[in-house]
């Protein structure tokens, strides 16, 4: 649920070039196993706010930051979690071709302390490639508390490079990553012994590699790539080193190699096999002795694991989560939201006094203070003390490890739907905001799952709809009255319509995999972290200021134009009526087939540029005067709609059509930089919609016909 | 020599080592990524509710594989 510039932004989909600011800068990459806290690392070195969560694959997008010493400066890039360079997704391949070929002065390699040996393979793999490496070591407090003892002078020596230990969440300790970057010198690349026709076919190659190349890559290395037939690999050699494939010389040395290697029975699989267990062994080797774990360590890791994966409480125990998190969010955000309503309404006032002080002519008063600044006003009373409530809850969530449990409990049901557990992590993000759920689609390794993934995204609703929702919600179905149970039954009545969006994500998933994206589920692989305590204070403060802030920002940034528009749209009329009334009634027929009006339906079109901004926009319409009326309570809004035709038919009908309708701009976008393609933004948007208008359709009908509601 | 059986057969708290590798593709790879290669060491932790996937203790790290994945993977409890 990272929401910030960058993942929503223009830099969201962009690709993977980074340039050094000028000679002098010192460019460290960071690379590391997916959920081991790099970003951590990052944040706390460069002073950003690159978003960090418990959870592999956080990072997608590459950030770059900075820092100095006194003795240099430096450039950090923070390279997406991957377990190892052999590239086999594309994270994996541009950690793999920024290390090798993006020529970063050092590589860090941040490892998990409380499972090192798995870490050191990727340790392994990038001193293979750079002479530059420092291995730092995070979460050693944590190691500590499980009674996990490294000895980091032992697998120093061990590795020949230096090793530190940090807790990267304390700043301070980092001051020994800087001062060992300060201090490094180049060393040798490191020499993993493999089987002896591996280590001959190898030999064969070697020899054949042009000098020039050999200044740049490790030709070790290269070689066993070669004989490895990684074609991904092969073209970016010939990118940077120029002529690979038509260097006969080496194109025979490689077809000798594995000619030798097919003669001792090491088929290109057993190779690789061969190559991969070379590796462990050897991480097993340099952390045997080195590393001393007590047995029980992770006892109360399973003993929370017990409760949220069961077959028992596993699912109820995840909505009590949602409805939790939704009743803080309801009940928490009335008495702010009252207030800063109060608050922003009184300023209108004084606004209308200051225009007329100045004289200013009537109609620019009407159409800035009673246009673009009432619909700002309640876009942001309505939209900021949920928002402040929900995301730092959200947060607190992400941060403990509970998210790619929801992912473990839900892999079942969407591998039903041919598609990928990890889809429930996007799921989770579009929570947030679709844009951002879009973006994290990329820890989803096949292409197929992926683009599901992204197509069905908007159909859990975003944090913009759940004002929407709430106010549908209590003022037609919960009643107005405060007091518990009604806070209670909000909350549920809004996990049962994100249920309904769960469901219908299944639904859409199932349909696409019959239909467009045919094909069987790949293979799943998905870490389980260690539940980690969030730190509170941090995570509220980040929070608010990253996410509800930007989030907020965006909005009001929409709602200002649209608050002009349906202004200017309400009040310039030609003959009798006024345009907003000529476009109501024209989209009246159809939006009363899906059981709304056609107010509501322009509302719809109109938010396209943000979903916060749809209640404004359709109250300020209801009001004929086109400017919103100063509705503070639920009940006035309620008594507002019911006299313009609204029954509890409608609200439903509006409930699952603010669920399932076009996303919004920034996600389309979104999607489109993704995907690359035309047609499946296309088909993000109409599949949502098409749904939306069938399940009105089907719902008004069923209520015209038994008269229910 | 004990009898071998597929990965997926393993029970909740039950330890085994790996011995054998049938599994293709990317997944293979994938598998050897994290620490599941044949001597391995691994210890099942649970099941998710719908009783698949499984968790599995693997190099120090919890990982959830799907019983499609670990049928071809023969361990010895």
């Amino acid at each position: 649920m990272g929401i910030t510039n960058s993942s929503v932004g223009k830099k969201a989909a962009s690709g993977f070039e980074i340039k050094k600011t000028d000679e002098k800068t010192f460019t460290v990459a960071l690379a590391g196993n997916p959920n081991v806290g790099k970003s951590t690392v990052f944040n706390a070195l460069t002073g950003m706010n690159q978003h960090t969560g418990n959870w592999p694959g956080k990072t997608v997008s590459n950030a770059v930051g900075y820092c100095s010493t006194k003795k240099r400066s430096y450039m950090f890039v923070d390279i997406p979690g991957t377990y190892s360079l052999m590239a086999h997704s594309a994270e994996e391949e541009i950690a793999r071709n920024y290390i090798c070929f993006g020529s970063p002065d050092a590589v860090v390699v941040v490892c998990d302390a409380t499972c090192l040996e798995r870490n050191m393979n990727l340790v392994l793999q990038t001193m293979e490639i750079s002479k530059n490496v420092i291995v730092c070591i995070n979460l050693m407090d944590e190691a500590n508390r499980k009674g996990i003892k490294i000895n980091i002078g032992m697998l120093s020596q061990r590795l020949g490079v230096s090793v530190i230990g940090v807790t990267a969440s304390k700043k301070k300790s980092l001051s020994v990553l800087l001062s060992a970057l300060d201090n490094l010198e180049s060393g040798n690349y490191y020499k993993i012994d493999y089987p002896e026709p591996v280590e001959k076919a190898v030999n064969i190659i070697e020899k054949n590699i042009p000098e020039e190349v050999k200044k740049k890559i490790n030709p070790r290395w290269m070689s066993l790539r070669l004989i490895d037939s990684d074609l991904s690999l092969e073209s970016e050699i010939d990118k940077h080193s120029g002529g690979f494939a038509e260097n006969a010389e080496l194109c025979l040395a490689v077809s000798k190699a594995k000619a030798i290697l097919d003669k001792s029975g090491f088929y290109p699989e057993k190779v690789c096999d061969a190559v991969a267990s070379s590796l462990l062994s050897k991480a097993h080797e340099i952390c045997s002795g080195a590393v001393e774990i007590k047995e029980s360590y992770s006892k109360t890791d399973r003993r929370f694991d017990k409760i949220l994966t069961s077959r028992l409480t596993g699912y109820p125990v995840m909505i009590l989560m949602l409805i939790m998190i939704f009743w803080l969010t309801v009940t928490g955000a009335n008495y702010p939201s009252q207030l800063l309503s109060d608050f922003l309404f009184g300023i209108q006032d004084k606004l209308s006094e200051l225009f007329y002080a100045l004289n200013s002519p009537q109609w620019l008063h009407d159409c800035l203070v009673l246009g673009v600044y009432r619909v700002l006003a309640w876009v942001i009373s309505v939209m900021l003390p949920p928002m402040a409530i929900f995301f730092p809850l959200f947060s607190l969530l992400e941060d403990s490890g509970y998210l790619p449990r929801v992912a473990y409990n839900l892999d079942k049901p969407f591998r039903l739907c041919n598609a990928c557990g990890k889809q429930a992590l996007t799921m989770c993000m579009g929570f947030g905001c679709n844009a951002a759920g879009v973006v994290g689609c990329r820890i989803i390794d096949s292409p197929r799952e992926r683009l599901l993934a992204i197509l069905t995204n908007s159909l859990v609703p975003c944090n913009g709809k759940f004002p929407t929702l709430i106010t549908i919600i209590t003022v037609f179905f919960i009643g107005t009255s405060s007091g518990l149970f009604s806070s209670v039954a909000s909350a549920a009545a809004l996990t049962a319509v994100i249920v309904l969006g769960v469901l219908m994500t299944f639904a859409a998933t199932k349909l696409l995999s019959e239909t467009v994206l045919k094909g069987v589920p790949s293979s799943f692989t998905l870490e389980l972290p260690p539940y980690r305590k969030p730190k509170i204070a941090e995570t509220l403060v980040r929070s608010i200021f990253d996410r509800a802030l930007f989030v907020l920002g965006r909005a009001a940034a929409v709602a200002a134009p649209a608050g002009l528009i349906i202004w200017l749209l309400a009040n310039i009329s030609t003959g009798d009526s006024n345009i907003l009334g000529i476009l109501s009634d024209f989209l009246d027929p159809f939006a009363r087939l899906m059981g709304l009006d056609g107010v509501i339906l322009i509302a719809f079109i109109l938010g396209f540029p943000a979903n916060e901004i749809v209640i404004p926009i359709m109250l300020m319409a209801y009001f004929s005067l086109g400017s919103l009326p100063d509705l503070g309570t639920s009940a006035e809004i309620g008594a507002l709609l019911i006299e313009n035709g609204w029954t509890k038919a409608t609200a439903l009908c509006m409930i699952l059509f603010s669920l399932m309708h076009w996303p919004c701009s920034t996600t389309l976008i979104t999607v489109k930089k993704e995907t690359g393609s035309i047609k499946y933004t296309l088909l993000a948007a109409a599949l949502p919609t098409l749904m939306g208008v069938i399940a009105c359709m089907i719902t008004a009908e069923f209520c015209r016909v038994t008269g229910f509601c | 020599m004990k009898k071998l059986i597929s990965m997926d057969k393993i029970k909740p708290n039950e330890k085994a080592t790996v011995r054998r590798i049938e599994t293709c593709g990317s997944i293979r790879r994938r598998l050897m990524d994290i620490g599941l290669a044949e001597n391995s060491q691994i210890e099942c932790v649970g099941r998710s509710p719908m009783g698949d996937p499984s968790a599995y203790l693997i190099c120090g790290a919890v990982v959830a594989i799907r019983k499609s994945d670990c049928s071809k993977i023969y361990v010895e409890v």
